[in-house]
C-alpha cells in the first residue's frame, strides 16, 4: 500500500472520499500478490494497481458504487475473461478476489 | 474520517516498522480491523476477545515470515473453522542483502538487491575500497572483517535475508562463510570459478567446516545463464536467491559441470 499513501493523504485532506480494493486472494496466475491495492476517489481519480490493468476499470465502478452506498463492503472477484465469458477479467486464466471497502477506519 | 488505526498504519509503514493489518472480509463485522505489530502490541477489534487473541498471535508470526493471506476462523478464533475469513497483510520488515568483498561485482548486485528492496550492507576490511562513494547505492559500507559483523548481525539473519561472498581472497572468504553458517541465512554464496571454490572447500574443511554445511554454500555462485559482466551476474546471483525462496527449479552453476561462462 505504501506507494499510494501520497494520493489517499491528498484525497482525504480535500474531503474527499476514498475507497481502497486490496488482493486478499488469488487462484491460479494472477499479475499481483495478495496486499496489493489500489485507491479510489469519489471523482473516480486512481492511486496504485490491483492487476496488470486487466480489472482496474471495473473495480473504479465498484468502488464509486461503494461511496454512492449503492453496494456494500465485501469481496468481489475476476475471473478468466474471454469472449465466451465475462467482458472483464484476468487474461492469464486466474481469479483473483479483491476486497473492497471505504477508507473511514 | 479516517481513525488512529490507519495513522499507526500509515506511519509505520512510512518508516519501515514491520506491522501486519488484519480486516475481517467475511462474517460478522466486514471491514473490522485488528492491526497488530512484531511485538504483539495490537489495536482494534475483529468483534471478539478470543479471536482477536488468535489472530494476533497469527499476525506475528507472518510478520515473520513476511506473507499476506486470508485465514479462517471460528466465531472465537477457533482453527479449522470457517465462518469468519480476515485477511491479514503483512508489511515485514525488508530482507537483508549482506555482500561481502566491495569489488566491481558488488556495485552490480548491491544495485540489483536494491532494485528487489533488499536492505543492502557492503562490507569489506580494507577501508580503500569499502567507501559510500563508491558504493552510493548501498543502505550501509562497513568496514571490518567479515566474521565479525557476522558476529554483530547473525543472530538477525533468517530466512529472507541473504549473504553473498564476493572477494574471491581466502584471507576474507573462509571467516564470511564460516561466520554466515551458523546463521538462519536463507541464501549463502560464494563467487568464485570451480577450482577456487575446490580450494575454498579445502580450506573451510581444514578449519573443521563439515561437507554437510558446505552443502548450503552456493559457489560458483548464481544461475547457469551464461552471465559474463558483473551486472549480467547480479542478475544471474538475485535469480538464484529468487528460485531458492520459491522453491522452484532453476539451473544453478554449483549444480552443473564445466565451465561457468
Amino acid at each position: 500500500m505504501d506507494e499510494i499513501f501520497d494520493d489517499i493523504e491528498r484525497w482525504l485532506a480535500s474531503g474527499q472520499k476514498v475507497a481502497v480494493a486490496r488482493v486478499v486472494d488469488i487462484e491460479g496466475s494472477g499479475p499481483r500478490d495478495p496486499g496489493a491495492a489500489m485507491a479510489v476517489n469519489d471523482c473516480g481519480e486512481v492511486a496504485g494497481s490491483v492487476s496488470g490493468g486487466c480489472v482496474e476499470g471495473a473495480v473504479v465502478g465498484e468502488a464509486i458504487e461503494l461511496l454512492e452506498g449503492r453496494r456494500p463492503a465485501g469481496i468481489t472477484s475476476f475471473g478468466y475473461s474471454d469472449d465466451e465469458a465475462f467482458a472483464v477479467g484476468l487474461t492469464c486464466g486466474g481469479t483473483i478476489h479483491l476486497f473492497i471497502e471505504e477508507l473511514n477506519w | 474520517m479516517v481513525t488512529p488505526i490507519y495513522e499507526r498504519f500509515r506511519d509505520s509503514i512510512r518508516s519501515e516498522v514491520p506491522v501486519a493489518l488484519a480486516t475481517l472480509v467475511e462474517g460478522p463485522n466486514v471491514g473490522a480491523k485488528l492491526l497488530v505489530e512484531e511485538s504483539g502490541f495490537s489495536l482494534g477489534s475483529l468483534g471478539g476477545e478470543e479471536l482477536d487473541r488468535v489472530v494476533s498471535r497469527d499476525a506475528v508470526a507472518m510478520l515473520e515470515a513476511g506473507t499476506s493471506e486470508v485465514r479462517h476462523y471460528g466465531p472465537q478464533g477457533e482453527a479449522r473453522q470457517h465462518d469468519i475469513s480476515v485477511f491479514i497483510e503483512c508489511h515485514a520488515r525488508r530482507p537483508h542483502l549482506v555482500i561481502f568483498g566491495a569489488v566491481d561485482f558488488t556495485r552490480a548486485l548491491a544495485s540489483q538487491g536494491k532494485l528487489l528492496g533488499f536492505r543492502v550492507t557492503v562490507c569489506d576490511a580494507r577501508e580503500v575500497f569499502a567507501t559510500h562513494r563508491r558504493f552510493p547505492m548501498a543502505d550501509e559500507v562497513v568496514v571490518d572483517w567479515p566474521d565479525r559483523l557476522l558476529a554483530r548481525i547473525g543472530d538477525d539473519l533468517g530466512p529472507r535475508d541473504a549473504v553473498c561472498v564476493l572477494t574471491h581472497d581466502a584471507k576474507f572468504d573462509v571467516p564470511a562463510i564460516m561466520g554466515a553458517l551458523p546463521t538462519r541465512v536463507g541464501y549463502l554464496g560464494a563467487m568464485g570459478s570451480r577450482q577456487t571454490h575446490e580450494k575454498r572447500v579445502q580450506r573451510l574443511l581444514e578449519e573443521g567446516v563439515t561437507t554437510r554445511e558446505l552443502e548450503r554454500v552456493k559457489s560458483p555462485i548464481g544461475l547457469d545463464i551464461g552471465g559474463r559482466t558483473p551486472e549480467e551476474t547480479a542478475v544471474s546471483i538475485v535469480a538464484e536467491i529468487i528460485a531458492l525462496r520459491t522453491g522452484h527449479a532453476a539451473p544453478s552453476l554449483s549444480d552443473a559441470k564445466g565451465s561457468i561462462h
